[in-house]
């Protein structure tokens, strides 16, 4: 029900419709879902997790428990929303989860009967025989009864973002410690950031009735938004810090959007990489409960979640309210509610000598709350009095305080574990558990308000002072430093379930149960119950069932301790994490010049890394892509073919140490190479394998240019510069890659140079330009250079020039082939040109070949020494037992790649495995099916005829081993 | 993770590429046995302590980087350039 005059942030004039279940129902602006139901008398709002027993609202916050809702639908459906921390808006829609058919009667609590076999491990013993049923019938029958929201099962279509942020001090946490710490260090120059889960600024004082300097604190935070804003500091609200990272990093959390609207384009989060050089953990403590026998009914919740619902959104969830508690602090919530005229049927205080702190209520000091009535809602409890009596006391609502837990979780992310500190019965951190770290106020165990603005504001004075800063003139506010006086109940003793984690249905017995069986650790304790896991991360739970554990187990809860602390703090969706990362922001384009051109001539674009580069160029009248392949290739051999060779990695090289750089990358000479030529270059890696290979050339006395294949661009760049600085510090050599700045394009076929001549400001002749040659050209007035090399077996050469001109370069080039009898040709067509002359690619140096498996044991130079020298002469790395690099000539039938050769009688079962086939083709130039692979003693066998078994496929192929090089084996063309 | 670049400054850890020991700093005399070369390349040490390692800032300047650091702590206790010595 809603409580006159009460209610500091709703808005009585602005009524908001929603549905919860179906049913139409209406809260108020500033609500949250769970402030609307509780005005609404709505107090069963889901079932529980293993037992399927009704629960209610427990807490006011992020570490709720037990009112998880799924909100929206389809696409945007999202489960195991806090209803305690969704605002509420026009329109919303939220069910309750794991029930069936409906949350008011549920067929699964059935259940809550069969408890006494479900306690602890009960999977563990249950389920063992006969095996097979645990997959096929066990566990999905569990999975079908047990369990929380569910996913749509549909891609999100939600927007999240992510953002980076940078500050001298993170203050996490906006109550009153954070408050004075932000203000105190901005007032001393540092660079702010304060961040806090709720939607606005005050942490505790929002709930409270107190004064701070004389005006209602909840005035005063107010004050202090306006002043913080002044001071410069980033303020952000709805923002949870998730988790603490090395040096000074931090992961959070920013709610932005909670409308489930599909036109409304605002990001639903931001997950926020924040850079702090220090930091300032104010974020408060969160209240434990006491378990008792049925301390599980809806109408059961927080002492302070009581004050929250009363002073924030104008809520008492019932007209009787009685409290249980062991501390001073819970007797707040009996003298708020009574002033605001709620009735209070019972103020229960374990401690025998309490004293009155609430008014005019009724008063048990010394007793108990033994159980409770009600199963859907509560409707009494039993106390049991100083004394021994028993009685029972009417009441909607029972606020229970077993005292507050600082809620030190980020302290510990960085693996440090906190300290008991028996006066307070709670764990507080200890000192310097986060490097640049200090932890202040409630998270600290300093509860009171005027600690809390005393010990932030001396933070953030001596966090400016660390980052030499002066300290800044700051007063204090005067507050009220109230009493504590908590004496330890974590459990009432009895019979029946008393619950310690409603989350996951943990109960004293399950834990003692546990300890029994020798689950003595507090980390097997956890897994053997499953206490702590789940959405809440066992917030509420976590102290009082250690509590219950040591016990047990005869220790002190010092040396039975906790938990690992693990980031996130809250539940952080994926999508937020993995923000602007999804489809193309995972996998981003890369596009050549000539990619619209390559489009609009209908070519298929294929992947080449993150590269896209056209398949092939179709044509009227061909009708698979073998038509066009086919047609390309004879397009090379018999006139001219155009190709865009951009995407090779492509580094230059300058200074007078070049040539004896490269000496040592390569695995072959290049400082005897002269300017004006290009040589063919083998990288090998310190294992002795191949690497990669490429065509370096040099352009002048001192300045180089490498090619890399496109798939190693980066990686061979990484080497040449870990080589240079690593190996040659002293050589005067530069590094820069230039894979982007020039586009680069093969002009390959009997009429390439005559192609050439008509865009060359000067004619290309034999004399000046013979095969591996390279120099400036003027292309068209435009200032490039030219390669004369080949990977068709072609007369070819590769013209490059600025990329801003690789578009024109390409149309003309296309243009004038095709006037020739010529055109553009693509990847399969390449493909099968280097197939035809035996070129290897990474199928060929896939990180397991030798300079000797392929042919190329002569080119490591004896001269000089080269990365991967020495140990590609290791004794097995070279002879007859290598796989050798080999051509394939079909006898009749495909070699598709990745199948395996064996003897022609052998059995083709893995131990007579002989090779394997890397590349293959249709060779319209042969008029043959042709494939390369690695041969055992291959290059020993040509002419033999050998076995292809494609066990995947199912092929079997009759092949002759040849000369890897199939077609002008003399090299004649290239330099015709 | 952050990591202090000598020429940069202090950076996120994604902007570098982590190559493994600093041992791949002591390369062995040509000369050497085939032995030293195969420890060399393929033994590594796997400390639960302090240890050096090698970063490339590839997304930054380019510097080849050891980075002495504790693989318990994390705590990093030098950032060099491998050409600086």
């Amino acid at each position: 029900m809603r409580v006159e005059g009460y209610g500091r942030e709703i808005d009585r004039a602005q009524p908001v419709g929603y549905r919860f279940d179906g049913v139409s129902r209406r809260g108020l602006l500033g609500d949250t879902l769970a402030s609307a139901l509780l005005a609404e008398d709505v107090r069963l709002v889901g079932r529980s997790f293993k037992y399927h027993r009704p629960r209610g609202v427990l807490t006011a916050g992020s570490e709720e428990p037990n009112a998880l809702v799924t909100v929206g639908r389809g696409a945007r459906q999202d489960p195991n929303v806090r209803a305690t921390t969704l605002p509420l808006f026009d329109g919303l829609e939220a069910v309750s989860q794991n029930r069936w058919p409906s949350l008011d009667f549920d067929a699964m609590a059935l259940t809550d009967l069969a408890a006494p076999f479900l306690g602890a491990g009960f999977y563990y013993k249950t389920f063992m025989w006969p095996k097979a049923f645990w997959e096929k019938l066990y566990e999905p029958l569990i999975r079908r009864a047990a369990g929380l929201g569910a996913l749509s099962g549909e891609p999100i279509e939600e927007q999240y973002e992510k953002a980076f942020g940078f500050c001298d001090l993170l203050v996490i946490g906006g109550g009153p410690a954070g408050i004075m710490a932000a203000l105190a260090a901005a007032a001393s120059g540092l660079d702010v950031i304060l961040a806090d889960e709720q939607d606005r600024l005050g942490g505790r004082l929002l709930s409270e009735d107190e004064q701070i300097d004389g005006q209602p604190a909840h005035l005063w935070v107010a004050a202090q938004a306006q002043a913080l804003a002044g001071a410069g500091v980033r303020v952000m609200t709805g923002t949870t810090v998730t988790g603490v990272y090395d040096q000074g990093s931090f992961g959070a959390l920013e709610r932005i959007s909670a409308t489930q609207d599909p036109a409304d384009a605002t990001p639903v989060a931001c997950f926020w990489r924040i850079a702090a050089r220090r930091a300032v953990l104010a974020a408060g403590a969160l209240e434990r409960p006491i378990a008792f026998e049925n301390n599980d009914r809806p109408g059961v919740m927080l002492a302070g979640a009581l004050r929250s619902y009363l002073h924030r959104w104008g809520v008492a969830p019932g007209r009787r309210v009685a409290v249980f508690g062991n501390n001073d602090d819970a007797h707040r919530t009996a003298r708020d509610l009574a002033a605001a005229g709620v009735r209070v049927s019972a103020l229960v205080d374990a401690r025998p000598d309490a004293q009155n702190l609430a008014g005019d209520v009724p008063f048990y000091p010394g007793a108990v709350v033994t159980g409770t009535t009600g199963r859907k809602g509560l409707t009494g409890i039993m106390l049991r009095k100083q004394g021994g009596a028993q009685i029972r006391v009417e009441a909607q609502a029972l606020g229970v305080s077993g005292g507050w837990n600082p809620t030190l979780h980020l302290a510990c992310h960085l693996g440090r574990k906190p300290v008991w500190n028996p006066g307070l019965a709670a764990f507080v951190p200890g000192d310097g558990m986060v490097p640049g770290m200090r932890v202040v106020g409630a998270a600290r165990g300093a509860f009171d308000t005027a600690s809390a603005l005393a010990e932030g504001a001396e933070a953030g004075l001596a966090m400016a002072e660390a980052l030499g800063r002066r300290r800044a003139d700051v007063a204090v506010p005067q507050a009220v430093a109230a009493g504590y006086g908590i004496h330890a109940l974590w459990a009432v003793p009895g019979g029946g379930r008393a619950w310690l984690d409603f989350q996951n249905d943990v109960t004293v017995k399950d834990v003692t149960q546990a300890a029994a069986e020798n689950y003595r650790s507090v980390e097997h304790m956890k897994r053997y119950t499953t206490q702590g896991m789940a959405t809440d991360q066992g917030k509420s739970s976590n102290v009082g069932a250690l509590a219950v554990l040591a016990d047990a187990t005869a220790r002190s809860i010092a040396e039975t301790g906790v938990t690992t602390f693990r980031p996130p703090f809250v539940p952080v969706p994926i999508a937020a994490m993995g923000a602007g990362a999804q489809g193309k922001g995972f996998a981003p384009e890369r596009r050549t010049t000539s990619d619209a051109a390559s489009r609009a001539r209908g070519a298929p674009m294929i992947e080449a890394g993150l590269w896209y580069r056209p398949s092939y160029f179709p044509r009227a009248g061909e009708t698979t892509w073998r038509d066009a392949c086919d047609r390309e290739v004879r397009m090379v051999r018999e006139s001219v073919g155009i190709c865009d060779v951009s995407t090779l990695g492509k580094i230059a090289l300058q200074g007078p140490d070049t040539g004896a750089f490269l000496d040592l990358v390569y695995a072959n000479m290049f400082s005897t190479l002269k300017p004006g030529r290009v040589r063919y270059g083998l990288m090998l890696r310190e294992d002795g394998h191949v690497m990669d290979d490429g065509t370096t050339a040099r352009l002048s006395e001192q300045e180089w240019v490498m090619t890399t294949t496109t798939a190693a661009a980066g990686q061979v760049m990484r080497h040449l510069e870990f080589v240079q600085q690593a190996y040659a510090p002293d050589k005067a050599v530069r590094l820069t890659s230039v894979t982007e700045h020039w586009a680069q394009f093969a002009v390959a076929g009997p009429k390439a140079r005559a192609l050439l001549n008509t865009l060359l400001d000067a004619p290309l002749d034999d004399t000046r330009w013979p095969f591996m040659a390279c120099g400036p050209v003027t292309v068209c007035g435009i200032a490039g250079r030219l390669f004369r090399i080949s990977f068709s077996g072609e007369h070819a050469y590769e013209v490059a020039v600025p990329a801003r001109y690789g578009a024109a370069l390409f149309e003309r080039l296309v243009a004038q082939a095709e006037a020739m009898g010529g055109g553009a040709y693509g990847m399969e067509a390449l493909n099968v040109l280097r197939i035809e002359k035996g070129h290897i690619t990474h199928a060929e140096i896939h990180g397991r070949t030798t300079a000797f498996d392929i042919g190329f044991g002569r080119m490591v130079s004896a001269k000089k020494d080269c990365i991967g020298k020495v140990l590609s002469q290791r004794p097995g790395l070279t002879g007859d037992s290598r796989a050798q690099f080999v051509g394939l000539r079909s006898l009749g039938g495909e070699i598709p790649a990745g199948g395996h050769l064996f003897a022609e009688e052998a059995k083709p079962v893995a131990a007579h495995d002989e090779g394997y086939v890397t590349s293959t083709c249709y060779s319209p130039t042969l008029g043959e099916v042709r494939a390369l692979g690695f041969l055992t003693n291959g290059r020993a066998r040509h002419g033999e005829r050998i076995k292809m078994v494609d066990h995947m496929r199912g092929i079997t192929t009759l092949c002759e081993v040849t000369d890897p090089v199939a077609f002008d084996p003399e090299g004649g063309r290239v330099r015709g | 993770m952050r990591l202090t670049c000598p020429l940069c400054g202090e950076r996120d850890r994604r902007e570098f590429y982590y190559q493994g020991a600093a041992e791949a700093l002591q390369r062995p005399d040509p000369q050497a046995p085939a032995q030293v070369w195969s420890d060399w390349v393929h033994l590594r040490d796997n400390p639960a302590g302090r240890t050096r390692d090698l970063w490339f800032h590839e997304a930054g300047c380019g510097a080849w980087l050891a980075v002495e650091r504790d693989t318990v702590t994390h705590e990093i206790f030098s950032v060099e350039r491998i050409d600086a010595g």
